[in-house]
């Protein structure tokens, strides 16, 4: 399981426009690296993420190797009620990556 | 025609000109333009795609896209396209947005490989499309030369 890091505001008024920041440790590999010897390291990108917002949808991008590695996402949302921010993403090798953070509403 | 009313006309004219060309920054015929668009137009402008002038190595550049538009559920950004001109991957990346949004801007790091012209396409709920387009100078390329 990838590491991430989320910067967001730590509180915010409703209706507020939030910026939210992640950042995720991850190769995002192109698939045209090579090794010392010669061999090819295979493509591994993120090509899926997706932030929820108290269960429902509110950002989804679709990525590609022309990410730079340990890839950096920054977004607006629109503050409702106090909940959770579920972060997912899947990689090339199916790998799933997950992080939560709670955008406190007052 | 009199030269009065040619003045008249070619006044006319000039708003729908300050407009913008339609598909100024994108060609039709590109399968991977089309295949966003469905051969609809792309307006320049209401978009503003941010990179550097020039980027020193294409491993890591920062790039922003900024969209002008109100965000309501009325009026909003469906979707900003990243297209590449000459990476072996030249769909960058999607961003979907919606009326949650509150501000439709994405930012991210880029690779690129060598000097090129980025593209950003938005497209809008009421179905328009609208684009930026940046030129940026890469003094070393990323992706078919290590990293």
């Amino acid at each position: 399981m990838a590491l991430s890091r989320i910067q967001i505001p730590p509180e915010a008024r409703r209706g507020e426009v939030v910026e939210v920041r992640i950042l995720i440790q991850h190769p995002m590999e192109t698939g045209f690296r090579h090794e010392a010897d010669g061999r090819r390291v295979p493509r591994n990108a993120i090509h899926s993420f997706v932030c929820r917002y108290n269960g429902a949808e509110v950002f989804r991008a679709t990525l590609s190797a022309g990410i730079a590695a340990n890839p950096m996402l920054r977004f607006f949302l629109r503050a409702g009620e106090t909940g959770d921010l579920d972060f997912w993403w899947l990689d090339d090798d199916d790998m799933e990556g997950t992080a939560k953070a709670r955008l406190v509403v007052t | 025609m009199n030269r009065r009313r040619f003045v008249a006309l070619a006044v006319l004219a000039v708003p729908a000109r300050a407009f913008g060309q339609a598909n100024a920054h994108v060609s039709t015929t590109d399968p991977l333009v089309f295949s966003l668009t469905k051969g609809k137009n792309v307006y320049p402008g209401r978009v503003k795609l941010e990179l550097p002038k020039i980027a020193e190595n294409g491993h890591s550049v920062a790039m922003s896209v900024r969209v002008e538009s109100a965000m309501t559920a009325a009026e909003h950004v469906r979707a900003v396209h990243l297209i590449s001109e000459k990476n072996p991957v030249r769909e960058l990346a999607s961003f979907w947005l919606g009326p949650h949004s509150g501000r439709a801007e994405v930012a991210s790091r880029i690779r690129l490989n060598g000097s090129q012209r980025m593209l950003a396409i938005a497209e809008l709920s009421d179905g328009s499309f609208w684009s930026d387009a940046v030129d940026i100078e890469v003094q070393e390329a990323a992706c078919t030369d290590g990293g």
